[in-house]
């Protein structure tokens, strides 16, 4: 088996996402733009944020970049990594209804749940990074910065950051447009694995407040 | 006397180092699990890490844009002298990390945790931490940078001695399967385990045992070496690999520390240092010379007190 591979120019249409399967290794040209908890907490504290965001494209990434910005106001931008994602969730339903996203790029997914009941409605999939570590790669893929908005507010981490990108990647599709989630996909296939390994093991004396022994659970 | 000055230039060089160059025993390590590893997704995360590090060091970038909370180690030689003191060496800690935020860049990840306020400069109250050990019949200092994120991956139980190594087994696999699910862990990792101490030290000791140990290294403990193996030829067998995709690649090395405990408990951390295993050491001479390296030698024969008044009688009589 050898992995599919596609090539996607921003912004994107939903039937552009109609053929990608999860598990696609995917690269993007255009325009992204980042946010995270600064962004989606002052979103939900019903503070609009200095731009657009629909007028910034259709992909939002998860991440923050290793970046410093000189006396004279250049951006000099090293690395971007994403940032896990399932801590966003809750900001779903306000954030698409204002940035009309269609691709959200982050670390580890989100929940099949979160999927059927916001990307699927909204056209939207979700792209994970790999590894995840390829701060290096994202970092070469960007070409440029075009602008950095509430730079002052929420500092360089948590800012919104808009990279014009080239050849930005590899993501993976985690999530198809319906819904399916290469990640639970994953947990289904490695559980017969995990309760092999633990067979025979004895519980420890002291267990923890409201423990799970169901081994299908995610702590996210 | 060591000056200041070259303390301060040597930990600047240790932060840019590590946050761009792989350590060698890691890259072994991953080029060695990619060989046997036969799940396609799986192959094409270790291929990418493998390229991303070749990037990195291309560019003279990140190799990952979380550059962890910049932290040091410090392991001071007996007969060491340092002219600023150690005042003037902690200064030139949090100078040389301010400095290389800007310059490398790293990612101004510290921050306030109730204030959420940023300076910008991974430099703030109880940062970066500086942790000392020390070294008999040496006169240089190794100053140690580890760049490590600590979202997920890591965790503390206390278990009982009846929980024996099934317990020790268990809290490993939990830890390893909970944070190893969509890869939240960064693995494959190299696993690092305090057992024994009170918590904090266990905690302490797992976390050394995990960012200060290279790949290959073993315990030199035979019956700690063993279970070391034992440890990673389990999380190997879970049938789980990078991002949680089903493989063979989870544990890169499991390196163990303990420390004497209470007599009713046997207190087990487990910490993940992911796939930017990121460190680097400098060891500043006397003379000013600086020489760099990856595996920072920070469980010296002396620091496990290995034929250290063991006994009862010599620890009485070594006030004599």
């Amino acid at each position: 088996m050898t992995l599919k591979s596609a090539r996607l120019r921003l912004p994107v249409e939903t039937s552009d996402l109609e053929p990608l399967e999860i598990g696609t290794v995917v690269y993007l040209d255009g325009i992204v733009y980042t946010g995270r908890e600064g962004l989606y907490k002052k979103i939900d504290e019903g503070v609009m944020p200095p731009v657009d965001l629909a007028s910034l494209g259709n992909a939002n990434f998860h991440c923050s970049p290793a970046a410093s910005v000189g006396d004279d106001g250049t951006y000099n931008l090293g690395a971007v990594t994403a940032t896990a994602s399932f801590r966003f969730s809750r900001f779903l339903p306000k954030f698409f209804e204002i940035s009309k996203a269609k691709l959200i790029l982050g670390k580890g997914g989100m929940s099949e749940q979160d999927y059927r009941d916001h990307f699927v409605p909204n056209g939207a999939i979700y792209l994970t990074t790999v590894g995840y570590g390829t701060g290096a790669l994202l970092g070469r893929g960007i070409k440029r910065v075009r602008d950095v908005h509430w730079l002052k507010e929420l500092g360089i981490a948590q800012a919104v950051w808009v990279l014009e990108v080239e050849n930005f990647g590899p993501f993976l599709v985690e999530s198809d447009l319906r819904g399916r989630s290469l990640f639970e996909q994953s947990n289904r296939e490695t559980l017969d694995g995990i309760e092999r390994v633990y067979a025979g093991l004895k519980f420890p004396a002291l267990r923890r407040y409201g423990e799970t022994v169901n081994r299908d659970d995610e702590v996210i | 006397m060591i000056p200041n000055a070259r303390i301060e230039e040597a930990a600047y060089t240790i932060m840019g180092k590590a946050a761009i160059e792989i350590p060698e025993d890691y890259r072994t390590g991953i080029r060695g699990m990619l060989e046997k590893e036969e799940n396609e997704l799986s192959r094409f995360v270790l291929m990418s890490m493998i390229d991303n590090w070749e990037a990195a060091e291309q560019d003279r970038r990140a190799m990952c844009a979380d550059t962890g909370v910049p932290r040091y180690y410090v392991k001071v030689g007996n007969e060491a002298r340092l002219d600023g003191g150690f005042i003037g060496l902690e200064h030139a800690l949090r100078s040389a990390t301010a400095r290389a935020t800007r310059d490398v860049p790293l990612r101004p990840n510290r921050v306030h945790p109730l204030s959420r306020q940023d300076n910008n400069n991974n430099v703030g109250i109880n940062a970066p931490e500086i942790e000392y050990s020390f070294e008999p019949d040496a006169d240089w200092i190794d100053v140690t940078t580890v760049h490590k994120g600590g979202l997920f991956g890591t965790d503390y139980r206390m278990l009982f001695p009846g929980d024996g190594i099934d317990g020790i087994k268990k809290f490993f696999l939990d830890v390893m399967v909970q944070f190893g699910r969509r890869g939240l862990a960064c693995q494959p990792a190299i696993v690092g385990i305090g057992l024994g101490g009170s918590k904090d030290t266990a905690m302490v000791l797992g976390k050394q045992a995990a960012c200060l140990r290279a790949v290959g290294d073993a315990n030199p403990d035979p019956e700690i070496a063993k279970l070391e193996q034992e440890l990673k030829d389990l999380g190997n067998s879970i049938g789980m690999g990078p991002m949680g995709f089903v493989g063979t690649s989870m544990v890169v090395d499991c390196h163990i520390e303990v420390g004497y405990t209470h007599t009713g408990g046997m207190p087990m951390s487990v910490h993940s240092f992911c796939l930017s295993s990121r460190r680097a050491t400098a060891r500043v001479h006397a003379d000013g010379r600086i020489e760099y390296r990856t595996d920072p030698k920070w469980f010296t024969p002396y620091m496990r007190r290995e034929g250290i008044e063991w006994c009862a009688d010599a620890a009485l009589h070594a006030a004599e």
